[in-house]
């Protein structure tokens, strides 16, 4: 592998440390978005008419919410975001900063993709869990989640790509990671190998984690089959 | 069990106003298996889903176990609802449990120790006959099996009622028959109170008690399952009855050429029987004693819970006193006679 780049090499150390940077931004980032979409998501399916716990003032304004963020797009949450990231984290440059605006900027777009998820379980179903004498966190826990749960992987999947995408941006404005290196060698320095390499390693992690959602989810589903 | 007292529903649905049901009273008692029929958007499950508050009612009252289910707060009807058990024309299994897990939820729910809960899976699977079924997913069973589950799940908490929502209008006839009659055998065992709807009257003849025919958002009829078919009220009721026992004569009879001359006459009648008669042979003794000729036109013979029911269309031929002597004799002996024809 090492003699394949020949007095390149050193290449290889970059790449690797950039891809594991890339690699924890974004699984840090996905994990924390969930923390705050997922909830969200189910806020925005149980408030909606004839839910478990309609709430149409609540469930309006938090739409509202989410599509406003959604329609931000993502250069400028970078740029919105470094005051409030530097008041968070110290400092708005490298990996740790970055997973503040691809956090934010992942959350109500999780909340959407987990709406969508929760909203395909059948009313009968819910009812069933009803006409038991289930509480609203009953139906959530053992009917909405469990029943959504091959859809909810998948979304997660996308997320996460998104988020490699989202990352190789934040690291053109110094957030570290894949796009960081691409941006200093490949572009900046006309080494087109780094680019190159660069692209090849995004495209196996992209692949790498829609494979692993398409396979979890796929087994799931096969379960209940 | 169940009373309702002038119950209406009104649906207001994108500023359109839909009243689904209209000052519905209703009594079911204790132990009885109560039937409710009625066609397509009558207003069936908007009733049966009144009684645990799946609808919020418009006005009216309904109790259930002498407590009235609709002024009690959140957590009391979630209390009350672990005691209806309720089953669904779409089973609405979980896919992500399998069987035994299906039947563990409602014990879930209610908090049950798990323990304790899993033994009385295990009892409930048994008396559905699903015991080498637990570990299947739902869509891995038919729809019979399905519902059988279903009602292992309905019954997990210990219920008094049974709420049944079209559970076997998914189901061919023979399916059908043994899931009804897993009902009857739950309501005989448990003395477990069953309300059911269904738009076919076959369900109600082959297990319900008591019956209640309810047309456009009211209910027109009320009785005993024996009383309705024998003698049904209403238009509605009628074309219910005819449905599965047919009262009708075929025209061409009614008009054929038939003989008469001197003092032989003829007469087309429609003998209708209930109960013990029907296992008497009366038509032949009624032949040999008034020496008359009978040919069976048409006939059809059915049973209501454990009653023989039917009716038989007879043509006599014979001495016209005679004649007159024999229905005499068949409606001294209980039959209904109703002549069609006379010549
Ligand atoms: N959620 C709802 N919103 C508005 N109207 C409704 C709603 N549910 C039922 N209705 C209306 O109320 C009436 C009675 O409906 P219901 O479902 O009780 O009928 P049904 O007798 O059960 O019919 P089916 O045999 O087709 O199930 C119908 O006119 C129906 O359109
Ligand atoms: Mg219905």
């Amino acid at each position: 592998m090492l003699e394949l780049f020949g007095d390149n090499s050193w290449i290889v150390g970059k790449v690797l440390v950039a891809t594991w940077e890339t690699i924890y931004m974004v699984l840090t980032s996905t994990v924390l978005s969930y923390l705050f979409g997922l909830p969200l998501g189910i806020i925005l399916v149980t408030t909606a008419e004839n839910h478990i716990m309609e709430n149409k003032g609540l469930n309006r304004v938090l739409g509202s919410i989410v599509n406003a963020a959604r329609s931000i797009p993502f250069i400028i949450f970078l740029i919105l975001l470094i005051p409030f990231t530097r008041l968070l984290i110290g400092t708005s440059i490298g990996t740790v900063a970055s997973i503040v605006p691809l956090t934010i900027a992942a959350i109500p777009f999780v909340a959407r993709m987990v709406e969508t998820s929760l909203k395909e379980i059948e009313r009968g179903l819910i009812e069933a869990a009803i006409s038991m004498g289930a509480n609203a966190q009953q139906v959530i826990s053992k009917v909405l989640l469990p029943e959504a749960m091959p859809s909810l992987l998948l979304g997660f999947a996308i997320t996460a790509i998104n988020l490699v995408g989202y990352s190789a941006m934040a690291g053109i404005v110094g957030g570290g990671g894949l796009g960081t290196l691409a941006y200093y060698y490949g572009y900046q320095r006309y080494e087109d190998t780094v680019m190159l390499i660069t692209v090849i390693v995004l495209i196996v992690l992209v692949q790498g984690v829609q494979m692993l959602g398409d396979n979890l989810a796929g087994q799931i589903v096969n379960k209940r089959r | 069990m169940i009373e309702i007292k002038n119950l209406s529903k009104i649906y207001a649905a994108s500023g359109q106003e839909v009243l689904a049901l209209d000052d519905v009273s209703l009594t079911v008692q204790k132990g009885e298996i109560f039937g409710i029929i009625g066609l397509s958007g009558a207003g069936k499950s908007t009733l049966i889903r009144c009684i645990n508050m799946l609808e919020k009612p418009t006005r009216g009252s309904i109790a259930v176990d002498g407590r009235e289910i609709t002024s009690l707060g959140k957590q009391e009807l979630r209390l009350a609802r672990q005691k209806i058990g309720m089953i669904f024309q779409q089973f609405n299994l979980l896919s992500s449990r399998n069987v035994f897990d299906n039947v563990m939820f409602p014990l879930e729910i209610a908090k049950v120790p798990r323990s304790e809960a899993k033994e009385r899976v295990q009892e409930l699977l048994e008396l559905v006959g699903l015991t080498d079924k637990a570990g299947m997913h739902p869509a891995q069973l038919s729809g019979g099996q399905k519902q059988r589950v279903g009602i292992a799940r309905a019954l997990a908490n210990g219920p008094k009622l049974l709420l049944s929502d079209e559970a076997t209008s998914a189901l061919d006839p023979q399916t059908t028959r043994s899931i009804l009659k897993l009902l009857k055998d739950i309501n005989r065992q448990l003395n477990l109170t069953v309300l059911l709807i269904t738009h076919d009257m076959n369900v109600i003849k082959d297990v319900c008690d008591r019956v209640a025919v309810i047309d456009n958002s009211r209910i027109v009829e009320i009785g005993d399952v024996l009383e309705v078919f024998s003698n049904p009220q209403t238009p509605t009721s009628h074309s219910f009855v005819n449905a599965v026992i047919s009262h009708e004569v075929p025209g061409e009879l009614l008009h054929s050429p038939m003989d008469h001359s001197g003092d032989t006459a003829t007469k087309l009648i429609r003998v209708s029987f209930i109960g013990a008669s029907a296992g008497k042979p009366l038509i032949s003794s009624m032949i040999r004693r008034y020496n008359i000729d009978v040919s069976i036109i048409y006939g059809n013979i059915d049973r209501i819970k454990d009653t023989p029911f039917g009716n038989l269309t007879l043509e006599m031929i014979g001495h016209s006193e005679l004649l007159q002597e024999a229905l005499d004799y068949l409606r001294g002996e209980g039959l209904e006679i109703e002549v069609l024809r006379n010549a």
